[in-house]
């Protein structure tokens, strides 16, 4: 199901603002991959051209490839619908439908995509739910608004809306810097137990979070402010916070830089 | 200039200073109201709003001389803003209270189900009985006919612009809607009125419905962009995320949450239309007859019907009661428009209850 990741030479544009410059790599499917790197850097705009939310923002395009199992996300005749349906995201902030219940916010992908039987709906549901650890608390009021969550919930129901679609892979753009440490536990750990059928893109801040879900992390940069970002280094997650190859990784994970 | 205080505090507080009590407002009030009536009655004035300005004058006056003296001069200037503010209120309820209260006090006279049921077929203008129900028939038909027009295209632009509208298209709607804004609706009609010359057509309702639907449609756009301003641009990328289209996404996700807003914005729009007259004085021409039939020949319209029965009274006591009692209804229905905008907009609001 799930599948791998291959970006070459990418470069993203905010009208005529480079954002990130010439960016190349690997992700592997059923992996977590986390990109960390200091703010303004390029990781939610690299990672939102994995799903070609870039061009969603006025004046966003990309030049280079980013390959889906071989198929060319920006190649010719390739909807972008149809890659969000596969590529599913996560945002920074829970931003569950306020006019509609948890059951609809869960359903509403396969809902606003075709026609879906009820029972059918209702048995994705409660899989989606039961997959973001949220079912035990919400099978009781599936009805009420998804806005009278908790915002560790919500967020949970995010995630359950976004898994409810079976995308093959899960984007996640600071999924837990709105949290508190308690529903960041509760994320962490539904990330484990995802990777064993989606690949997971997560961008943090948070390098313990990193070095706690990730099996290999990329660390971005850029060299000065205005200047475009790029990919410093990419390894496995362990080799970048024990013995990493570039210094400004080394210099950034320890607090040195800047 | 609180000596009194600081004299029996051994050690006086710098936080807390001398304050008039809570009742000075309404006493300087009161006091302004009887000077003023005091000075209007020496000095021979006579109107009523005379004596009112004297007293506001006075009460704001009066409310920084009394707080200056007592409290100092920074909380006299907070109280003179707020007396300002209570002063405008004042002035911009009192006009709006005595004409709900001269309609209802004038209109109730005839207003019974006769008068709801009834038209001015066999009547004329200048004798009692009769009643508005073929205004009631023409307005509603007129109204009607222009909202289904208007707020569709409408809210349909507004989403143009808000959702899809970038460079040079965009600012020229925006540019032309704003200009429309600003059409007198007479400008609205004559310009209806030079194409039903160029067709040599008779008037009719729905020729009427067309102006008013000019009227409305930039009321419409307006209030609709704001709407769909403030549904939060994360709500657009969590749909666009799910891989749903944007066409979907805006009718699954920006519609619903911004519904309770667009359907009051429709609504005000719609009271707005309810009573103008100009247009519907040269398209519809007004009928004294039953004529349900929008799209063909003359027919009435409320608005339209008050005018005609105040100019062609003659000095009637009966035409000036008909006309009272139309706007009284005319009022209602406003009145009943805004209650069931806002009832929608509370029962569409996106909920947040637990």
């Amino acid at each position: 199901m799930a599948k791998r990741i291959d970006v070459s030479g990418l470069t993203a544009y905010y009208g005529s603002h480079k954002a990130i410059e010439d960016i190349s790599m690997t992700v592997e499917p059923r992996s977590v991959t986390a990109f960390i790197g200091p703010s303004g850097c390029g990781k939610s705009t690299f990672l939102r051209t994995l799903n070609r939310m870039h061009e969603v923002t006025p004046g966003g395009r990309v030049e280079g490839k980013v390959l889906l199992d071989d198929e060319d996300l920006y190649g010719a005749g390739i909807d972008p619908v149809s890659v969000r349906r596969e590529v599913g995201m996560v945002f920074q902030r829970p931003n569950p439908f306020p006019t509609m219940s948890i059951f609809d916010n869960v359903a509403a992908g396969l809902r606003l995509n075709g026609n879906y039987k009820k029972s059918e709906l209702s048995d994705v549901v409660e899989k989606s739910l039961k997959g973001a650890n949220l079912w035990n608390e919400v099978k009781d009021r599936l009805n009420k608004p998804g806005s009278g969550l908790s915002g560790g919930q919500q967020q949970r129901l995010c995630i359950a809306r976004a898994i409810a679609v079976e995308p093959k892979v899960l984007l996640m753009d600071e999924p837990c810097s709105a949290l508190d440490p308690i529903s960041t536990l509760a994320i962490e750990d539904l990330i484990g137990e995802l990777k064993e059928r989606f690949t997971i893109v997560i961008v943090t801040h948070n390098m313990q979070q990193a070095a706690r879900v990730s099996d290999r992390t990329a660390f971005f940069n850029l060299a000065a402010v205005g200047q475009p970002g790029r990919l410093i280094e990419i390894d496995d997650t362990e080799r970048i916070f024990s013995n990493p190859s570039v210094q400004a990784t080394e210099d950034y994970i320890s607090g040195r830089f800047g | 200039m609180s000596h009194a205080a600081t004299i029996h505090d051994k050690r006086p507080s710098t936080l807390r200073g001398a304050s008039l009590p809570k009742w000075s407002p309404w006493a300087i009030a009161v006091g302004s109201i009887v000077v003023g009536i005091g000075i209007s009655l020496a000095a021979g004035l006579d109107s009523k709003i005379q004596w009112g300005l004297i007293a506001a004058i006075l009460f704001v006056l009066g409310t920084y001389g009394i707080a200056a003296r007592v409290e100092g001069r920074r909380q006299a200037k907070d109280r003179v803003a707020t007396s300002f503010v209570w002063v405008a209120f004042v002035i911009a309820v009192v006009p709006l209270v005595s004409l709900i209260w001269t309609t209802i006090a004038r209109g109730v006279k005839v207003l019974d189900v006769y008068f709801l049921t009834h038209s001015m077929g066999v009547v004329a203008d200048t004798e009692p009985g009769g009643g508005i129900y073929h205004a009631i028939i023409g307005s509603l038909e007129q109204v009607g006919l222009a909202t289904l027009i208007g707020a569709p295209i409408g809210v349909m632009t507004a989403i143009y612009l808000v959702e899809y509208g970038r460079g040079r298209l965009a600012k020229a709607v925006t540019f032309f809607v704003d200009v429309m804004t600003g059409i007198p609706s007479i400008v609205a009609g004559l310009f209806i009125l030079s194409l039903m010359l160029m067709f040599e057509m008779q008037p009719f309702g729905f020729a009427g419905s067309l102006a008013l639907a000019i009227l409305m449609m930039p009321v419409v756009v307006r209030s609709t962009e704001e709407m769909l301003k403030l549904v939060p641009n994360e709500l657009r990328e969590a749909s666009l995320a799910l891989g749903v289209p944007k066409w979907r996404t805006i009718l699954k996700v920006v519609l619903p949450t911004s519904i309770g807003g667009i359907t009051t914005g429709i609504m005000l729009s719609v009271a707005r239309i309810a009573g103008e007259t100009a247009p519907v004085l040269l398209l519809v021409f007004g009928n004294p007859f039953i004529n349900s039939n929008p799209f063909e020949g003359a027919q009435a319209s409320l608005p339209l019907y008050i005018y005609q029965q105040f100019s062609n009274s003659a000095g009637s006591g009966a035409a000036y009661d008909r006309a009272w009692a139309a706007s009284l209804t005319l009022i209602a229905f406003v009145m009943i428009l805004n209650l069931v905008a806002r009832g929608i907009a509370r029962w569409k609001a996106p909920k947040t209850g637990r």
